[in-house]
């Protein structure tokens, strides 16, 4: 991008006017929050990685037991692609191509978002049928302390996504829908982030032992 | 898609799509055939973790290095030391409790 951004993540460019203008407060203070959560995310890293050793697992079942990498990959390739297709629907908005791509790219990252909740949510039961719940053990309350926090926000994301097409719909794309569009955005694109260091640090890492 | 500018844009995300794609890929097939082991894996999924986390600040936050009107990197950058304080502190202090035990 040739012009200055004003805040993170896609700017809608000076043509945009007041949508631009207002979205360099009004996402910076999103970005405030984003990165308070991210210490919230890290701290309950932390506390997982105390316990993801033999003491923490008490005998319980082990990541290898639990864990399904296939579905864990394909989890991530899903929710990656998802992180492209919101860019599109936000580089639609900004090029201004209209309402309706802006709304065809957020349903399909809607769909992702959806798939990616239904595989998780089917590894979390094959969990629970091989006896790996929160009151096993310590290294198991950790893990559904963390990867369900992650989830949780999914679902949150997702509801957002279906608050902005009804916005899209009935208010259109005045300033206000755009800068919400915009915090989705930063919002969604965080959350793969977090994702990175669930994959490697929880899946992955837990091949390792 | 008529905008060249649009279609440009769109291309970085396809490159970081593709970018960040890789980078998933590696440390999964690394562990899926027991390509590497212990110590060696583990940094290396590290070191390819990082960089997938800088490719998603780069192409789809529009985090760089070039002056902003705020300072978002200052503030990740922030965060990330306040994190380490805690994090690092937290697992410092449980392992050293771990080998005394």
């Amino acid at each position: 991008m040739s012009e200055h951004n004003l805040h993170p993540g896609l700017n809608l460019g000076a043509r945009h006017g007041a949508a631009h203008e207002g979205a360099e407060t009004i996402l910076f203070g999103f970005w405030i929050f984003l990165m308070s959560d991210l210490v919230i995310f890290g701290l309950v890293f932390a506390s997982y990685l105390t316990v993801a050793n033999p003491t923490g697992a008490a005998g319980g079942p082990g990541p290898a037991e639990a864990f399904d990498l296939r579905s864990v990959f394909a989890q991530t390739v899903i929710l990656l692609s998802s992180s492209l297709t919101f860019g599109f629907a936000t580089l639609a908005m900004r090029h201004e191509t209209g309402r309706r791509s802006i709304a065809s790219w957020l349903i399909v990252t809607l769909f992702l978002g959806i798939g990616f909740l239904a595989m998780e949510l089917r590894d979390f039961a094959h969990m629970i049928d091989v006896g790996a719940v929160p009151s096993r053990s310590g290294f198991w309350s950790a893990f559904w302390g963390l990867v369900p926090l992650h989830g949780v926000h999914v679902t949150v994301g997702c509801l957002w996504i279906v608050v902005m097409l009804i916005q899209l719909a009935t208010l259109g794309l005045i300033p206000v829908v755009k800068m919400r569009v915009l915090r989705l955005g930063l919002y969604w694109h965080f959350l793969d982030l977090i994702w990175v260091g669930i994959f490697s640090i929880v899946y992955l890492g837990g091949q390792m032992r | 898609m008529k905008d060249p500018d649009h279609r440009s844009e769109a291309r970085l995300y396809l490159a970081g799509f593709g970018l960040a794609l890789t980078l998933t890929l590696i440390p999964f097939a690394l562990v899926h055939w027991a390509l590497l082991q212990g110590r060696t894996l583990a940094i290396t999924i590290a070191v390819l973790a990082i960089a997938q986390i800088v490719v998603h600040l780069r192409f789809f936050l529009h985090i760089d290095l070039s002056r902003q009107k705020r300072e978002d990197l200052q503030l990740i950058l922030f965060t990330v030391m306040l994190l380490a304080i805690m994090a690092l502190g937290t697992l410092w202090i449980m392992g050293n409790l771990a080998t005394r035990m």
